[in-house]
């Protein structure tokens, strides 16, 4: 068991030491983080972005995120104000809750992206009855 | 791994900025942001990039999770004013392991370098990014004066 948290540990550097083949810079989209009683659920800022361009992965109890944002205008405009940039997004997370990951959804409106990992079963809390003898 | 804002924030940005201060005046000074005056967390006005053509300028912001109810703008003169509101949505039994998305209302003025005209503004929403279209009022725009021989 020690073995395989070490393992997902270092699968989580590995993943967040990839590097984009291409030089664009890409983005760390912020995220919310809430635990419920039977899901984890991410919650990511990423305007912009397509449905069909986001690539959600879950693998070695690592999650992540990427989008493909193309530019928006054209090269060369002459910004008069320039006070963020459009690229790709990309983040990852170690997920040390048991998850069922066969049933992970994802859904993406006005540019925020939900994430729903429930939990396994023998991870949710379990409310113990107490009895008197 | 780039901070989106803090990499825009950085040093190309910077001259642009000093630029932009040099041709505009406090067009970036501490009288834009109104939010920071009103005393609402850092960063909660959204990000803006302005840009214009002969025609119009542009101005766009990232505002993910806000509808076109949530919104608001005005133009004015030279004048953009946004405002609207992410709400929080806080529920019953439930534990932030992050909270780094901000929430809560805005309120942010943005000067523009030439007089915008009101009535032509065009605004959409779509995947959390806002654009504002604002055609230049005709006595901003350039005119080409046409030359003209003196005839004999």
């Amino acid at each position: 068991m020690t073995n395989a948290t070490a393992m997902e540990k270092q699968a989580g550097r590995e993943v967040a030491r990839q590097e984009p083949t291409r030089g664009a810079p890409y983005y760390r989209p912020v995220v919310d983080i809430l635990e419920m009683a039977d899901e984890l659920r991410v919650v990511a800022d990423m305007p912009g972005a397509k449905a069909e361009d986001i690539d959600v992965e879950f693998e070695n109890g690592v999650l992540t995120i990427h989008a493909k944002v193309e530019p928006r205008q054209p090269e060369g405009t002459d910004y008069l104000l320039r006070e963020y940039g459009v690229g790709d997004f990309h983040r990852a997370f170690q997920v040390s809750e048991k998850v069922d990951a066969a049933r992970i959804s994802a859904e993406y409106t006005e540019g925020v992206l939900v994430l729903h990992l429930p939990k396994a079963e023998e991870a949710k809390a379990r409310k113990i009855e107490v009895r008197t003898s | 791994m780039a901070n989106r804002w803090q990499a825009s924030r950085g040093y190309p940005v910077s001259r642009l900025r000093n630029e932009v201060d040099r041709v505009f005046g406090d067009f970036l000074g501490e009288g834009l942001w109104l939010g920071g005056r009103l005393g609402l967390r850092e960063r909660s006005f959204p990000a803006v990039n302005v840009w214009e053509d002969e025609e119009k300028l542009q101005a766009e912001a990232e505002v993910p999770g806000l509808k076109v109810d949530d919104l608001e703008f005005l133009v004015k003169g030279n004048e953009l004013t946004i405002k609207g509101e992410r709400r929080d949505v806080e529920q019953e039994g439930v534990t932030y392991h992050r909270r780094e998305r901000g929430t809560g209302s805005f309120c942010g003025v943005v000067r523009l370098p030439v007089v915008a005209d009101a009535g032509k503004v065009e605004a959409r929403l779509e995947n959390g990014v806002l654009t504002i279209i604002l055609p230049k009022a005709s006595s901003a725009r350039p005119r080409k004066i046409e030359v003209k021989p003196l005839s004999a």
